[in-house]
């Protein structure tokens, strides 16, 4: 299905914004300035606007430790976000999170997860609410080739079929679990998807570094899982352009392989390379997004710079039980 | 006041509150019982009896029967108390934590901190624990000492059919999660029941069932009659106890465990945990800490050993805590020179 003008541009700009989000954070990390462990998604974002770009408010997501992509890409917003990976008291959660605990339930965002695999089973109750509450509604869990070898994947693929549960099952597959291949860690044969199947579910496959096939793909699975038919599985095949965690040297990676990626395997470039060649956006078009992007990075970068800082007051703050 | 028995104070209070609430649901595995088989659905409503019927009058959507499958359960739990639900899962036994603990307790005991205050997870797990049963070590224990350590969680462990109709009602209409143990041995015993549907028992305020002026005596669950029928038979010989029912181990009632060892100058904690990081250490701990002055002597603590709970019948009555080991410690603070 064509897409028009402005959903086009929305589709880029969000894109656009995961990537320069992670790009600039991959420069401020090495100041030190940034505290903690910090999971970048460069690479994958046509999986994760694909995806949520078909969500409303109201369809609840859950995510990963390496989270930021799907957060911005379900409305969390990129100031409080920014804030919050600073750990200012005004960030989106307080300070208290970082940036492998994001949350937005306003926005639907249930909470990105630092415990790999834990996402699922909460997606599937998430899911059982919106059965309850019957007006269509889905819930999504994202996972990679780490997550779906975690018997909590198993067990919420299960209990989704058992229950007819409206969840989504959204597999990225980037090839590498932190340090070690898909070749090495997955047994049946690199191939996710095909788990999914087993339990009883009906699933698709797709590249993730091409939005519109991304996009057409979870039109289907939509389709499928809000008309009543149960759980769904979508496996798609992404790249990371950045290690496991930041700091991480990437010895485990081909010589040459991320230049490769990067020229190869690039979602943003594809996109643009597709809506330009078929006329539909102009260059034009999109460097005005980009350097609006740099803009809004910028300033949050600044923002968060400047935010407040939390006090030692704060710790005992949104805790139910204090001794 | 109606009489009924724990496990009827347990089921009914469910019911009641589905009754009021829309967004309560129930999940867990075999509480509608008999899904998929000949018998049907409710052909064994939950093994404890404490789902019985709410298949029936409820539906499938709000009575969930899962696989066996702990992590799913905890974690849809959470799923569903993020997306304004109000969950009572079970645990068959308690000693299943051991399959779901990252759901209890990286995921719902932290939620609301982590995510800065902004995300509730009003989620009650209940659970069956407790020994008595020859049920061996992985069908007998009392976690309570782990998630009690766990901030973010609520934990209750009712003595009393009263205590379960006022705590659960509490803590299904609590916005935090909460861990609710009921002890196996308790589960066919009778008492009386408030009848008031708003009968609610706030958490963190212990209950004196028994009062004297010459010991503390402080345990909770099935060792809270222990404890009582101890008071009773030194109460014949001039003796008087504090008994005091903790009814939650978080929060914990501070003051009522202190202001009466001000008076009494001893203590007795009786707990069914093992003795290492538990609860009876943490209480006497509290009491060295801040009521010093007024100490007779040494707090006791009376716990099982620190092992396994074992099999045979000769083991575990040595194992657990009985009448006789809680009147000697009892003695022993009161003969202290």
């Amino acid at each position: 299905m064509q897409l028009s003008r402005d959903a086009l541009l929305r589709a880029y700009r969000q894109m656009k914004i995961i990537r320069e989000f992670e790009e600039r954070l991959h420069e401020e990390i090495q100041t030190g300035e940034i505290a903690g462990f910090t999971h970048l998604y460069c690479g994958q974002e046509a999986v994760a606007v694909g995806v949520c770009e078909h969500l409303d408010v109201e369809d609840k997501i859950i995510s990963t430790h390496r989270g930021h992509g799907h957060c911005l890409a379900k409305g969390c917003d990129v100031n409080d976000m920014m804030k919050e990976i600073w750990g200012s008291r005004d960030g989106l959660c307080k300070g208290k999170g970082g940036s492998m605990h994001i949350a937005d339930v306003d926005v639907g965002m249930l909470g990105a997860n630092g415990i790999v695999g834990a996402g699922a089973p909460i997606a599937v109750g998430a899911a059982l609410s919106q059965k309850l509450d019957g007006k269509g509604k889905v819930a999504i869990t994202f996972s990679g080739d780490g997550a779906c070898n975690q018997g909590t994947t198993f067990e919420a693929m299960n209990l989704a079929v058992v229950t007819n549960a409206p969840c989504i099952f959204v597999f990225e597959n980037n090839h590498y679990s932190e340090h070690t291949g898909v070749e090495y860690a997955v047994g049946t044969q690199q191939d996710i998807a095909s788990r999914a199947e087993a339990f009883g579910m009906k699933v698709w496959r797709g590249d993730g570094t091409d939005f519109f096939a991304v996009h057409d793909t979870m039109r289907e699975v939509l389709d499928h899982v809000r008309s009543g038919n149960g759980p769904a599985a979508v496996e798609f095949d992404t790249e990371r352009f950045f290690g496991h965690f930041e700091g991480d040297p990437q010895r485990y990676r081909a010589k040459g392989e991320l230049e490769r990626l990067r020229e190869e395997r690039d979602c943003i470039k594809r996109f643009r390379e597709s809506v330009t060649g078929a006329k539909l956006l102009t260059d034009e078009d999109l460097d005005k997004v980009d350097s609006e992007t740099l803009a809004a990075i910028d300033a949050a970068v600044t923002a968060a710079r400047a935010a407040a800082r939390p006090t030692s007051d704060d710790v005992l703050e949104d805790v139910y039980i204090s001794y | 006041m109606a009489k009924m028995m724990y496990r009827e104070a347990v089921v009914s209070t469910i019911a009641e509150e589905m009754e009021r609430d829309d967004s309560v649901v129930v999940l867990g595995e075999d509480v509608v019982g008999g899904m998929g088989t000949a018998g049907g659905p409710e052909a064994i409503g939950g093994i404890w009896s404490t789902s019985t019927g709410l298949y029936g009058k409820f539906g499938a959507d709000r009575v969930i029967d899962t696989p066996i499958s702990e992590s799913a359960i905890v974690g849809a739990a959470a799923g569903l108390a993020l997306s304004g639900k109000r969950p009572v899962a079970e645990l068959m036994f308690a000693d299943f934590i051991g399959v779901c603990l990252d759901q209890i307790w990286n995921q719902i005991a932290k939620f609301r901190y982590m995510f800065g205050g902004k995300s509730r997870c009003p989620a009650v797990i209940r659970m069956a624990y407790g020994g008595g049963f020859n049920a061996a070590a992985q069908h007998s224990q009392s976690p309570h000492q782990i998630l009690t350590g766990i901030p973010g969680l609520k934990v209750v462990m009712p003595s009393t059919p009263a205590d379960v109709k006022g705590l659960l009602r509490q803590a299904i209409r609590d916005d935090d999660p909460v861990i609710f143990l009921e002890h196996k041995a308790l589960y066919a015993v009778s008492g009386e029941v408030p009848d008031d549907p708003e009968f609610i028992i706030p958490f963190g305020h212990a209950r004196l069932s028994r009062a004297g002026q010459d010991v503390t005596i402080v345990s909770s669950g099935l060792l809270l009659g222990f404890c009582e029928t101890v008071a009773d038979k030194l109460a014949e010989e001039g003796i008087g106890c504090d008994v005091i029912d903790l009814r939650t181990t978080s929060p914990l009632d501070e003051e009522v465990i202190l202001d009466s060892v001000e008076v009494t100058g001893r203590i007795v904690v009786v707990d069914e945990a093992p003795p290492r990081c538990g609860l009876a250490a943490d209480i006497n701990a509290l009491v060295a800490a801040k009521a010093f002055a007024s100490l007779k002597a040494p707090p006791q603590a009376v716990t099982p050993p620190h092992t396994p709970i074992p099999f045979a019948r000769e083991l575990e009555n040595a194992y657990l805590p009985s009448a006789e080991r809680i009147e000697a410690a009892v003695r022993k603070v009161l003969d202290w020179r």
